[in-house]
C-alpha cells in the first residue's frame, strides 16, 4: 500500500518545476508535502495522481508504475484513490448525496439500498447529517471540504491525497477537517498523502513530512524533528511567526 | 496556420478519445436521455418561435417577389415548403442552437474544467471524454433531426396561415403546391443535415470547453468561439453537404 516517487522531473515548456524528488509515502501514515506557495507541491501530487505526467521518473503503487501502466491498470489503480480537491471539486448540479455516491454507482453493481447505507455512512463518518439533499452551492466552505472527504472514502481506497484541504477555511473548520483526516488515514490503514502550507496542519497531523524548497526535496522527516531541524530553508519557513518560533 | 492544424488534430484526438475504455452501456444511456431531454425540451420554445417566424416571413417575401400573373399562387407553396425542408429548417434553427446549446455546453465543460470537477473524475478512473462529451453529441444528434423536423413542419405552418391572413395565397392553393414539389428525397437531406449539425456544434462546443485553461472569463470566451466556430462551420458544411448530395 506504499507510494514510491523515484526521481521526479518536470518541467513546463522552458521553466522547470521539479527536479529529482525521491519520497516514500507510507502505508497508515499521514505523508505530507510542505513548501512555499509555486514551489511544485500541487504539481508533484497530480504527477502522482496521473493528472499530470513527469517527465522523468516514476510513480510506484505498490510497486507497479502508474506512468508506464496501460489505461485499464491506472484505471485499477484510480479505483483506489480517494482524492480531496483544493477547491472540493464537487459536482456542481448533483446533491451532497449524489456527489458521494457517485463513485459508487460508476463502478459498482450494488443495489439502491446499499448504495444509500454507504452514502449516509460516510456522510455520518465526517459528521455531516440532514444536508444530503442539499446542493453543493448551499453549503458552507468546510462542509463541502468534508462532503469532498466523504466522496473520496466511498469506494473505501488505499490512497487518500488532499490539495490543501484547509485553503480558505478558518482555524477551528481547519482542525476539524485535519482531525477528520487523521482519524481516518488511521482508522482505515490509508496511504495519505497530504499537501499543504498551513503550519498547524503540518505539526498536528504529519507523521511523515517532506519539505519541497528549490524544485527539488530539501528535507525529510517527521513532526517531531521538523522543530528541531537545523535546516535554514525549512527553518524560515517553519519558524516565520513569532507563535512558532515561541513554541521552538 | 500552425495553430488551426493543431487545433484540428487535437480535435480529432478529443473524438478518438470517445471510445477508449468506455464505461458501462446503463450508464451512458440515461446521460444520453438526458441530454436529449435538456437540448430538446430546453430549445423547443425557441425553434418554435423563430420557425413560425420565418415561415411567415419566408411567404410574405415570396409573395412579393412572384408578381407576375403567369405564376400561379400555388408557386409559394412550392417555394416554402422546399426552402423549408431543404435549407430554412435545417440550417436556421441549427444556427440558432448553436446559439443555445453550443454556449451552454461549452460553458458547462468549461466550469468544470476550471473548478477542477473534471480533474476529479479523470482521478476516479473515469475517462472523461467518453462520460462527458459522447452523450453531449450523441444526444444532440438524436434531438437535432426531431427539432428540425418540428421547425420545418412550423415553418410551412406558419407560411400558411401568413398566407392566408394577408390574402397572398389560400391555404388550399399553398398546400396544392407544397404537395407538387415535395420529395422523399428532400426529407433525407433534411435529415442528413439535422444530424451533421448536431455533431459539429455539440463536439466544436465540448472542444472549446473540455480544454479551458484559467477562470470565469476563459470560459466565457470558451463559449463565444464555440458559438462562432460552430456557426461557421455549420454553414461550410453546409454548402458542402448540399454539393454532394443535390
Amino acid at each position: 500500500m506504499s507510494i514510491e516517487v523515484k526521481n521526479i522531473g518536470k518541467s513546463f515548456g522552458e521553466n522547470p518545476v521539479l527536479n529529482d524528488i525521491n519520497y516514500l509515502m507510507e502505508p497508515g501514515k499521514v505523508n505530507m508535502i510542505i513548501g512555499m506557495s509555486g514551489c511544485g507541491k500541487s504539481v508533484l501530487l497530480k504527477c502522482i495522481v496521473g493528472l499530470l505526467t513527469p517527465d522523468t521518473g516514476e510513480v510506484l503503487f505498490d510497486g507497479q508504475d502508474f506512468h508506464r501502466s496501460h489505461f485499464k491498470g491506472q484505471r485499477e489503480i484510480r479505483k483506489n484513490i480517494g482524492m480531496l480537491f483544493q477547491a472540493s471539486a464537487l459536482f456542481d448540479s448533483l446533491t451532497v448525496e449524489e456527489n458521494v455516491a457517485f463513485p459508487l454507482k460508476m463502478f459498482t453493481r450494488n443495489s439502491p439500498k446499499e448504495i444509500s447505507d454507504r452514502v449516509h455512512f460516510c456522510l455520518d463518518r465526517v459528521n455531516l447529517r440532514n444536508v444530503g439533499h442539499l446542493l453543493p452551492s448551499e453549503i458552507s466552505g468546510g462542509m463541502k471540504k468534508r462532503v469532498g472527504i466523504a466522496r473520496a472514502i466511498a469506494m473505501q481506497p488505499k490512497y487518500l491525497f488532499c490539495d490543501e484541504p484547509n485553503s480558505g477555511l478558518d482555524p477551528l473548520t481547519a482542525s476539524v477537517i485535519d482531525k477528520l483526516i487523521y482519524e481516518i488515514t488511521h482508522e482505515y490503514k490509508m496511504t495519505t498523502v497530504v499537501v499543504s502550507h498551513d503550519m498547524n496542519s503540518v505539526t498536528n497531523i504529519g507523521d511523515k513530512i517532506m519539505f519541497l524548497s528549490g524544485k527539488t526535496k530539501a528535507w525529510e522527516g517527521d513532526r517531531h524533528s521538523l522543530m528541531n531541524s537545523n535546516h535554514p530553508g525549512l527553518n524560515e519557513f517553519v519558524f516565520v511567526s513569532d507563535f512558532m518560533k515561541n513554541k521552538k | 496556420m500552425i495553430k488551426g492544424i493543431y487545433h484540428f488534430g487535437r480535435y480529432l484526438l478529443l473524438l478518438r478519445s470517445f471510445f477508449k475504455s468506455p464505461e458501462r452501456f446503463s450508464v451512458y444511456w440515461n446521460l444520453v436521455l438526458e441530454e436529449m431531454v435538456s437540448v430538446g425540451v430546453g430549445s423547443i420554445v425557441i425553434v418554435i418561435i423563430t420557425s413560425v417566424f420565418i415561415g411567415a416571413v419566408t411567404t410574405v417575401q415570396t409573395a412579393y417577389q412572384l408578381v407576375s400573373g403567369f405564376i400561379p399562387r400555388s408557386a409559394i407553396g412550392s417555394v416554402v415548403a422546399a426552402s423549408a425542408l431543404l435549407e430554412l429548417a435545417p440550417t436556421i434553427t441549427s444556427l440558432v442552437l448553436a446559439g443555445k446549446v453550443g454556449s451552454h455546453i461549452a460553458s458547462q465543460l468549461g466550469t468544470m474544467r476550471v473548478t477542477e470537477q473534471i480533474d476529479a473524475i479523470e482521478v476516479m478512473g473515469i475517462n472523461s471524454v467518453s462520460y462527458l462529451i459522447m452523450p453531449k453529441v450523441l444526444g444532440c444528434i438524436l434531438a437535432f433531426p426531431i427539432l428540425v423536423t418540428i421547425a420545418a413542419f412550423l415553418i410551412i405552418l406558419g407560411g400558411i396561415v401568413a398566407g392566408d391572413w394577408t390574402g397572398q395565397v389560400t391555404i388550399a392553393d399553398f398546400t396544392f403546391g407544397a404537395r407538387g414539389t415535395f420529395e422523399t428525397f428532400q426529407v433525407i437531406f433534411m435529415f442528413s443535415k439535422a444530424i451533421t449539425f448536431g455533431f459539429l456544434i455539440s463536439s466544436i462546443s465540448a472542444y472549446q470547453g473540455f480544454y479551458v485553461r484559467g477562470g470565469a472569463l476563459e470560459v466565457g470566451q470558451a463559449s463565444t468561439r464555440a458559438v462562432v466556430f460552430s456557426c461557421i462551420l455549420v454553414l461550410v458544411a453546409d454548402y458542402v453537404l448540399a454539393q454532394l448530395l443535390l
